[in-house]
């Protein structure tokens, strides 16, 4: 009895034993999804966020973005290295020598994901519907650049044919467009530019109106690399290769499944556990240990942003420009970016980042802390004596409070300036905005196409994305002028002009140019650093 | 009772009618609507937007549309979602939380009743301590520290579980866990008030002298007195535990209710936040209302009366 009452105990204390060396060798583990995707090439990307709509005429964010350009294609497409335009739905295409009109040249063999030709008429239609003004679309205005397209979205005619963009037969698609713009086709990328199957949508519920169920995966049409086949909301968006799209045979992922995750601290942890191939985004706080212990699953690219804090020109003190200026040039953004973030952000001297689609601002707006208080004294507030209380607000968000605070102390020790810290949850912030009831204000912009004007044109006198109150005729003409000019090195002279307008009345003090900092599986290929974080999905593969 | 029941039903109709109201007139006047974003549309497009969604027309037309609409069961379109409806989400994300909160909540009765129990009966002894220091823990010591404490350990370290996500059966387990130990330690806590108070009483002396066991005594006699104020700490924690918790949603990306309701409110989706409202306010008057019949069933000394 006693020795057969041992054995057992001895046995389980083997076992026990043995319990943390078998899950540390790793042979209670299952195989993780990352090991299985590389075997089957399924990518698991997370997105962020859950997307709002698949509708491509009812988007505006990133993750939706970040979808849809698997299961569409565009007339044109991005090459996956410095995303210039590449061939897409159209196998070619002529501009005209004043560059107005573009006529396009559609492939016979792009394919619906039921068979279906792509034709001319489809774009048209599509065209179309966004600009129908009871769709309600929040993109509708990207498509002003086609010819009479402004005027029957605000209704002045609800003749289409007036609108520059004609079905010249199946496969000839031409666009006429109101001015020269050397950025449309980059423009043509973007979602609302994206084909949306218009003659099939009424299966589904009005065409020109929102509540259409089209994009559910049992009812979606699309023309891209990959076909919905699953949505379920915040938990996963699965998009399988598609049989029908016409360069198939150079696709190499099976399938793509995406993961909308809101917690940057979730995602990590699902990152770790070999949930996910790559993050959408990484915490803050972990980029150190990331660099010091797992370097080769960091990535830190950078990323066509810009963040800055807007004045509020209309109001004392900062009507006045010598106050605006003082403050920019006593912020010193190298120990910002070094000290603060952490993130490898590019300290900002400008709005627009250097490198867009090959231009790079010569005006500066740097630190020199003996001219700022110069300024600061010519305004009548020497060492900021005299000076009305002030106030910079910013959206509730840890990182938006150390940068505030970091600027608070640079004020306060350079040119004895005091401000405070006021925080607001995003929307209110957004409505303060749009008030003018603030006078220092967080902001950012972020690029939709790569050119300059994407960022340039926000402080336009008649942009609805300005609040500062602050315009300028000499900047507004430039810019105007730029917009109408083919020629490169011309149209950069203009974006020059205006920068250097803008910097020197600072309506802003542009801080960083963003980073996307992020995690990936070595195992992912051809993701390439682009500036719009954009990743075509039929040149990324996995290795084992 | 059908008097009691249909007075109450009454008083709650009408409660419900002012939250509704409430929300109602406060979401609009929160700064912000559903349309502001980073980057702005254009006055056209707002006009558009704002037409679709009947937001042009006068507040108190509005208010009386959103009855209208609400009387025939329909929730509106959501402003975030613009081609879902409230009615489509809350019907996508109620039986996530449902099936969560009722894992958990199975889970914390078990544990909190069995503990709580066995720390009445053993009073003052090391299994009475042991009961009541799990009890403290789990009392103290947040949700959202125990989560990703646990993930850590069994999804990223062992490799057991997903570290979240709500994809296979093994999914549930670690979010079931955790917030159903949130929920035990107050069960246990209150089971044992209500034990050792019943266990002192006349009628548990007399069922031991008659020579029942002490587990049947247990049993049979003391739990039914010694569970009445957990029951009715449940009336208004399950209403809790079955419209989500918002913490474990976000830990372990669960889709569920909760991440919605806080969600929407960020989002100023008008109709969903009406939506969420209404349903969390229709459970809980709900559940109040069956805790109070329960208690009349349980304890002879409550009275039903209006």
């Amino acid at each position: 009895m006693r020795f057969s009452f041992r054995r057992p105990t001895s046995l389980l204390r083997i076992l026990i034993a043995s319990l943390p060396l078998l899950a540390a060798t790793g042979c209670l583990k299952r195989e993780s999804q990352v090991q299985n995707g590389n075997r089957d090439q399924i990518l698991h990307r997370g997105i962020g966020y859950e997307v709002t709509e698949l509708d491509p005429h009812l988007v505006t964010g990133i993750a939706e973005g970040n979808v849809l350009r698997a299961l569409f294609e565009g007339l044109v497409t991005e090459d996956p290295v410095d995303l210039h335009p590449v061939p897409g739905v159209a196998e070619r295409w002529e501009m005209s020598p004043d560059g107005l009109v573009y006529t396009f040249y559609l492939r016979t063999n792009a394919r619906w994901s039921d068979g279906a030709p792509v034709t001319a008429a489809d774009f048209v239609a599509s065209f179309r519907r966004i600009l129908t003004p009871t769709l309600a679309a929040d993109y509708a205005n990207m498509l002003y650049i086609l010819q009479g397209a402004e005027a029957f979205h605000k209704g002045a005619t609800t003749d289409f044919g007036q609108v520059g963009a004609v079905a010249l037969d199946d496969h000839r698609l031409r666009l006429t467009l109101e001015h020269p713009a050397s950025y449309f086709l980059a423009l043509l990328t973007n979602p609302p530019w994206l084909p949306v199957p218009v003659s099939s949508l009424a299966k589904t519920g009005e065409v020109y109106v929102r509540g259409n169920t089209w994009t559910r995966p049992a009812s979606i049409r699309s023309n891209g690399p990959f076909n919905l086949k699953k949505w379920q909301t915040h938990q996963i968006i699965v998009a399988e290769k598609s049989p029908t799209y016409w360069d198939a045979a150079n696709v190499r992922l099976n399938a793509i499944h995406f993961y909308p995750i809101d917690s940057v601290d979730a995602e990590e942890r699902m990152f770790r556990a070999g949930q996910l191939h790559l993050s959408e985004a990484a915490p803050v706080s972990k980029i150190d240990s990331y660099r010091r212990d797992s370097a080769a699953v960091l990535r830190i690219d950078p990323y066509l942003g810009t963040y800055f804090y807007r004045f509020n020109t209309r109001k004392p003190p900062f009507n006045d420009v010598r106050v605006r200026r003082a403050l920019a040039l006593a912020v010193d953004r190298e120990a910002l970016v070094s000290k603060v973030l952490r993130g490898g952000q590019r300290p900002a001297f400008a709005l627009t980042p250097p490198g867009t689609a090959g231009y790079t601002a010569q005006a500066k707006l740097g630190t020199d802390v003996t001219a700022a208080r110069e300024l600061l004294k010519a305004a009548g507030f020497p060492a900021g004596k005299g000076l009305p209380p002030l106030e910079v607000l910013y959206n509730t968000s840890e990182n938006h409070r150390i940068i505030a605070e970091a600027l608070q102390g640079m004020w306060r020790q350079e040119l004895g300036v005091e401000v405070s810290l006021v925080n607001q949850e995003q929307k209110v912030a957004q409505a303060a905005r749009r008030t003018g009831d603030y006078q220092i204000l967080r902001s950012d912009w972020i690029g939709d196409y790569l050119d300059a004007s994407t960022f340039l044109e926000v402080f336009r006198g008649d942009s609805g994305n300005n609040y500062t109150g602050w315009a300028n005729a000499d900047y507004d003409a430039a810019l105007f002028a730029a917009a109408r000019t083919t020629e490169a090195a011309a149209r950069h002279a203009l974006f020059q002009k205006a920068e250097a307008i803008l910097l020197e009345a600072a309506p802003i003090i542009p801080l960083y140019h963003y980073t996307h900092v992020f995690l990936l599986q070595p195992s992912v290929k051809g993701w390439n650093p682009t500036l719009l974080d954009h990743h075509p999905y039929k040149h990324v593969w996995l290795e084992k | 009772m059908l008097r009691f029941i249909t007075s109450r039903l009454l008083q709650s109709l009408l409660a419900l009618f002012l939250v509704i109201t409430a929300t109602f007139f406060m979401i609009r006047f929160v700064p912000g609507g559903p349309f502001t974003a980073e980057k702005a549309v254009t006055p056209e497009i707002l006009r558009n937007l704002e037409a679709h969604y009947g937001l042009d027309k006068p507040l108190w037309r509005q208010y009386l549309d959103y009855l209208g609409s609400l009387a025939r069961g329909d929730l509106g379109p959501s402003f975030k979602y613009p081609n879902r409806t409230v009615n489509e989400i809350i019907a996508d994300k109620v039986p996530v939380s449902a099936e969560l909160g009722g894992l958990a909540l199975g889970f914390a009765l078990v544990l909190g009743v069995g503990l709580g129990t066995v720390a009445a009966v053993r009073r003052n002894t090391w299994m009475d301590y042991t009961a009541s220091t799990i009890g403290m823990f789990g009392i103290s010591i947040p949700t959202f520290v125990v989560g990703p404490l646990l993930v850590l350990g069994f999804a990223i370290h062992l490799g057991w579980f997903n570290a979240s996500g709500w994809y296979g059966p093994l999914d549930r387990v670690l979010p079931a866990f955790v917030l159903g130990l949130a929920y035990a330690a107050p069960i246990s806590r209150l089971t044992r008030g209500g034990m050792l108070e019943v266990l002192h009483q006349d009628f548990i002396r007399t069922a031991r002298a008659k020579g029942a066991s002490e587990f049947r005594v247990v049993t049979r006699h003391a739990l039914r007195g010694g569970l009445l104020p957990v029951v009715s700490f449940l009336g208004p924690a399950v209403a809790g535990i079955l419209t989500g918790s918002f913490v474990i949603e976000t830990i372990f990306q669960i889709p569920g209710i909760g991440r919605e309701f806080v969600n929407s409110a960020f989002n100023r989706d008008y109709t969903l936040v009406l939506g969420t409202v209404i349903l969390y306010a229709g459970l809980i008057m709900t559940l109040n209302l069956v805790v109070d019949i329960i208690q009349a069933w349980m304890n002879p000394k409550v009275r039903l009366e209006g």
